[in-house]
């Protein structure tokens, strides 16, 4: 049978080009992968390739012609055997003036939603954070660093497949003393020293996390992660999708996330709402001790890519940590740190610490506030945030991060897309200053939110 | 299609290629070049011829509209692939940037498969969600199929921490091209790979264009065999229009990285006959540079050479070859066309496990 040779496109969004000139003429004999004629468009210029064997029966659309619409037949092939006289009289002489001819082989569509299918449904139920520890439970006092460093180490006797990677995770016993003792413990095979190399390694943990492994990438701190950014966000967050499912990366980047104090700019940035933004990560992060040791076994057991944010200041504080055998934390949770009536504060990470000060404030003026600590920034537990916007009607936001599109932004969004009829004064968001973190010592602290501005904030949408 | 004689290799003349110049006529088959078995070279004719007509087909649906958004064609790099995964053993991995259609064929991928993920069906290996730059294969090994130039390097390398974590004797042969070595991602690996010994050969391509821009344009070293050099990576240029060349000198990197002693850099001198992508202005080489790449240097026309004078096949014997490699071409272009696309459901799925 005749084969047409069609117009080809050299891109999705051309539809019409010019046959700049043929390479074979009528009668010639040719092999896949001749080169038949070129077409041009404004921007570039393309071979049009034999793909079947035969004879180039009849040239329909001549040297020099210009727009000529995609897919347009432009020559006939005969093939072996075949009679070049019927082939070439059977074929149609294309309208070239005519709209783009019909795609030989339309895709078969599904059925096209109307819409864009909703994304599935969350739980409307609040979540009780109450039962994760059983009562009369023993609790310990441990510092943030303490429990980071037992959620490791109780995860790596637990599974072979567990490594630490990173600058001074061995040998000098952690840059923040988070790793202390586990190359004594394990040995240098699974508590990796790294070369000051951020992209080279995440990418390395990446890949291995690929295979199976479930490496722990320690990040010096996350304001020297923006030189792994590409391998986070677009080796470990998008390959699971990218594969239909077949391949994802069990991975943890953790280290201190955000300003620690005097540092300047370069060095004090708060990461929360960047990764947030990404589908594919999880991100978490904890305020107190028992949530870093709960919910870092959790991120480490993930079978996702989890982006888990510390801090510097919160590593030498001490909590009270229960003591049992096996310790997780759900990814996704918040916690209900202050029951209250009046307002709701929604923080996480070490805005907490402004938000327990302005809440111990407030109720000397009998101004009675709940405290919700997210825990995870994604997925967000926005249902325990709307269960108490709705008992209270008020909410303002606290983080160290920037006011634009970051999580406070986020939060506001959603109140108002899921409680807005409840509330009874605008969202106020309590953020760092939209501007980079200043050095000099009195700059800097205006720079952080602070516990008056919680106070203000609170009093503000309870219009004291 | 699987490289059927990989097991029959036979041992490569130890020497090294000597450097290869750029300049065409020192492509004459090196003097030491080693020989190929008549199994060998048919095993490897058929798996380029594959590749070639899968290419050709895939160019052909992108001009439909088909085929959507980037599409890099292998056409001309064939040797390379081939003769790298001729010197592999099972549990070798590969990975590779975004000119990777080529290496899911070498490595046994469904053709039905990775042809329905170019057109975006639910058939297609990533389900359609991939696209061209992104397909996976656990069992192949296949680790991509990525986007970001360079990337992989490192990815790669990880992939050979592994082996090396988990002492499996596997070795990760990790693809870029002389673009992606100007990355800097790639000496932060170079340097890992070699401090720690990780099992993984760099093989990189040197097809002489980053997109549009010539290797003497980009590159203040031009000879990438040297490019380890400061890490103390023993590296060599390959002629990688030349199958055999190719194998011999996989099989010599291969054994260094399986042995313990760390990376190994391969410089695969070769050539993109096709544009950079689809949409490519060719007006940064000659006409005449193509055409006598082609003519002089083609890898699948040495092989063809070789099965007609030396092992004196017939043309209908070669026919009966080629006829079986359009046949697997256009039954996955027509799976490919008429697969449906994802179901609608499909946008909120593998986003978490």
């Amino acid at each position: 049978m005749a084969i047409d040779i069609l117009m080809p496109a050299l891109s999705p969004t051309m539809e019409q080009g010019k046959l700049a000139k043929w390479l074979k003429k009528e009668g010639d004999k040719v092999k896949p992968g001749d080169v038949l004629a070129e077409i041009e468009t404004d921007k570039a210029t393309m071979e049009v390739e034999a793909v079947d064997e035969g004879v180039l029966a009849k040239i329909l659309v001549g040297d020099g012609t210009d727009n000529v619409a995609v897919n347009t037949p432009i020559a006939v092939l005969a093939g072996e055997g075949e009679d070049l006289a019927t082939a070439a009289a059977n074929a149609k002489m294309p309208d070239l003036v005519a709209a783009p001819a019909a795609a030989p082989a339309a895709p078969v569509v599904s059925e096209a939603p109307a819409t864009v299918p909703a994304a599935p449904a969350a739980p409307q139920v609040a979540y009780d954070a109450g039962a994760e520890v059983p009562a009369g439970t023993e609790m310990v006092s441990m510092t943030v660093r303490e429990a980071l460093r037992d959620a490791m180490a109780e995860e790596m006797r637990r599974d072979g497949n567990v490594f630490v990677m990173g600058e001074e995770v061995a040998e000098y016993q952690g840059a923040y003393k988070v790793t202390q003792g586990l190359l004594q413990e394990f040995g240098a095979k699974r508590v990796v020293d790294t070369p000051i190399t951020e992209h080279g390694f995440a990418g390395i943990g990446v890949g291995a996390a690929f295979t199976g492994l479930r490496p722990i990438v320690e990040f010096m701190t996350f304001n020297f992660a923006m030189q792994a950014i590409d391998q986070i966000i677009n080796s470990a967050a998008k390959t699971l999708y990218m594969s239909g499912g077949q391949l994802g990366a069990p991975i943890v980047f953790r280290g201190p996330n955000g300003a620690a104090a005097r540092v300047g700019a370069q060095h004090s940035q708060d990461y929360a709402a960047w990764y947030s933004a990404i589908p594919g990560l999880k991100v978490v992060m904890p305020y107190s001790a028992a949530d870093a040791k709960g919910l870092l076994k959790s991120a480490i057991r993930d079978a996702n890519p989890v982006v888990f944010l510390e801090n510097e200041i919160l590593y030498g504080q001490s909590f009270p940590v229960p003591v049992m055998d096996d310790f997780t934390i759900p990814i996704g949770k918040a916690r209900i740190h202050r029951q209250g009536k009046d307002a709701t504060i929604v923080s996480f990470g070490i805005g907490m610490t402004y938000a327990i000060k302005a809440a111990e404030e407030l109720a000397k003026e009998g101004i009675d506030v709940e405290i919700i600590d997210l825990r995870t920034i994604r997925p967000m537990d926005i249902e325990t945030v709307v269960a108490s916007v709705i008992k209270t009607g008020r909410c303002i936001t606290v983080e160290e991060g920037y006011p634009q599109s970051g999580v406070g932004a986020e939060i506001a969004a959603r109140i108002m897309e899921n409680a807005f009829d409840y509330l009874d004064a605008p969202v106020i968001r309590v953020t760092g200053k939209d501007v980079p973190m200043p050095y000099a010592a009195n700059l800097e602290k205006l720079a952080l939110p602070n516990v008056g501005e919680v106070v203000q904030a609170v009093k503000a949408v309870t219009y004291r | 299609m699987a490289v059927a004689a990989r097991k029959a290799g036979r041992v490569a003349s130890g020497a090294a290629n000597k450097s290869i110049s750029n300049k065409s006529a020192a492509r004459k088959a090196a003097p030491n070049t080693p020989q190929f078995s008549k199994d060998e070279d048919l095993s490897a004719y058929r798996d380029m011829l594959l590749i070639r007509r899968f290419e050709e087909k895939s160019g052909q649906m992108y001009g439909m509209g088909l085929i959507g958004g980037f599409c890099h064609l292998y056409i001309g790099q064939e040797a390379v692939v081939v003769g790298m995964q001729m010197a592999t053993k099972e549990g070798d991995q590969l990975i590779t940037g975004y000119r990777d259609h080529g290496h899911m064929l070498a490595c046994g991928m469904d053709a039905k498969g990775v042809m329905a993920e170019l057109t975006g069906r639910r058939g297609g290996l990533s389900k359609g969600k991939g696209g061209s730059m992104h397909m996976f294969s656990k069992e192949k090994h296949f680790y991509g199929g990525h986007g970001i130039v360079g990337a992989q390097v490192s990815l790669g390398t990880g992939i050979a921490f592994a082996n090396h974590y988990r002492d499996n004797g596997n070795v990760c042969l990790t693809y870029f091209g002389d673009g992606a070595a100007n990355q800097g991602q790639v000496y932060e690996s170079f340097n890992m790979a070699q401090l720690w010994k990780l099992p993984v050969v760099y093989v990189i391509e040197n097809n002489r264009y980053a997109m549009g821009t010539a290797v003497s344009r980009a590159s203040a070293q031009t000879d990438f065999s040297k490019r380890g050099v400061s890490f103390g990576i023993p590296g060599e240029q390959v002629d990688g229009m030349d199958v055999r060349a190719v194998y011999a000198a996989g099989q010599r990197a291969i054994e260094h990285a399986r042995s313990g002693k760390g990376p190994y850099i391969l410089e695969m001198q070769t050539y993109r006959y096709r544009g950079h992508s689809m949409s490519d202005p060719a007006k940064y080489r000659t006409k005449d540079e193509v055409t006598r790449m082609r003519e002089e240097h083609d890898p699948i026309e040495q092989v063809r050479r070789r099965l007609l004078e030396s092992w004196k096949l017939s043309e209908d014997e070669l026919k009966v070859i080629d006829g079986k490699v359009r046949e697997i071409v256009n039954e996955a272009a027509e799976f490919a066309t008429h697969d449906p696309e994802p179901d609608p459901s499909e946008l909120y799925t593998d986003i978490l496990l």
